[in-house]
């Protein structure tokens, strides 16, 4: 494509001498990356106004779960972390499972999480 | 330093603007990514107190469920809105997409210029700072009229529990987003007054990560809050 010429000019950086592990996305990707991310919005919407599927054991882990693959579609295409130095993803992940480990602490801590039991409302 | 180090984190110009770190990285890159570390935790307190008073609430109005005597004085409905949060969701992806491609277009600023419309409707960084700072306003309009409409039915942030935790945790997460926007007005700014350059990539590429931080936390209120009953 005409659009992603530009990105030759990145294709002559010597990216050894400069810590680039991998070259960023063309701006087509980023068009895919963002269709992908509004057809999973698109299914997170639909599926909440399933009220069989809403009353399903199934409802919650999938929206979880589809939550999660956007969270980390925008983190590793459009953040870059995908592409940059591995110290930044230390310096992410890090307090991003700090802080996911006391959401789940928490719930245990005041009840909403049982061992054995699931959610308790 | 080339915009291409810049972006990766990494020096390679010891003599030169920027004296060499330790860690042979941008120190500003080091630090908007240990800022969004520490924002993670924010939000996580934010989110696990919404998440620990759910359901919780001894009065309406509740977000899921309608109401009626004697927890409501009236009868009301469930008053989150879901079509409009969609709505505002998919503009603040949007957004997000615009602020990649403000990105890209600085990053290839010395690049000749193409004669088609469309790659140079892409590489206009002008543009795409522009729709990315509308988008964030439109988002910002959307919440105002969310919160503006919550009021007018009955909860604020004193009404119940979930009227606390809930204006508290998105009022937060709007701040933020009004700081982008301003964020990204101060480089629009730099770019009418002398174009952003390559060597400027860095600077958008930090606004850029904490735009996309303010996404990614959306994203995770949008399922937390809105949608799971």
């Amino acid at each position: 494509m005409a659009h992603d010429n530009a990105h030759e000019h990145h294709a002559n950086v010597d990216h050894t001498a400069l810590g680039i592990e991998k070259e960023h996305p063309t701006w087509s990707t980023y068009w895919k990356v963002a269709l992908i991310l509004t057809l999973i919005t698109a299914l997170e919407v639909w599926v909440y106004y399933i009220p069989s599927f809403v009353a399903s054991r199934a409802f919650v882990p999938t929206l979880l779960f589809l939550s999660v693959v956007k969270f980390a579609i925008v983190v590793l295409f459009y953040m870059h972390l995908r592409y940059d130095h591995k110290l930044f993803r230390a310096v992410f992940t890090g307090p991003l499972i700090i802080a996911m480990t006391t959401i789940v602490a928490l719930l245990f801590l005041f009840g909403h999480l049982r061992i054995g039991a699931g959610a308790a409302g | 330093m080339s915009h291409a180090a810049a972006l990766s984190g990494v020096q390679d110009d010891p003599h030169g603007e920027h004296p060499a770190t330790s860690t042979g990285l941008d120190n500003k890159k080091l630090a908007i990514w240990a800022f969004i570390g520490s924002e993670c935790m924010l939000f996580a307190s934010l989110i696990s107190t919404y998440l620990i008073y759910k359901g919780r609430s001894v009065v309406g109005p509740y977000p899921h469920d309608p109401c009626g005597p004697p927890n409501c004085s009236t009868n009301l409905h469930a008053i989150l809105n879901i079509p409009v949060t969609s709505a505002s969701t998919f503009v603040l992806l949007m957004s997000s997409l615009a602020m990649v491609l403000a990105l890209a277009a600085v990053e290839n600023a010395d690049q000749p210029m193409p004669t088609e419309l469309g790659p140079r409707l892409l590489r206009s960084s002008r543009l795409w700072l522009w729709m990315t700072a509308i988008l964030g306003t439109t988002f910002l309009g959307f919440q105002a009229y969310e919160f503006t409409s919550f009021v007018h039915e009955g909860l604020t942030i004193r009404t119940n529990l979930f009227g606390s935790s809930f204006f508290t945790l998105t009022g937060f997460h709007g701040a933020h987003v009004t700081a982008g926007v301003l964020w990204l007005l101060t480089l629009l700014a730099i770019d009418y007054r002398r174009g952003l350059k390559p060597k400027d990539a860095i600077n958008v590429d930090l606004a850029a990560l904490y735009w996309h931080f303010v996404d990614v936390v959306w994203i995770a209120i949008f399922t937390l809050v809105y949608l799971i009953k």
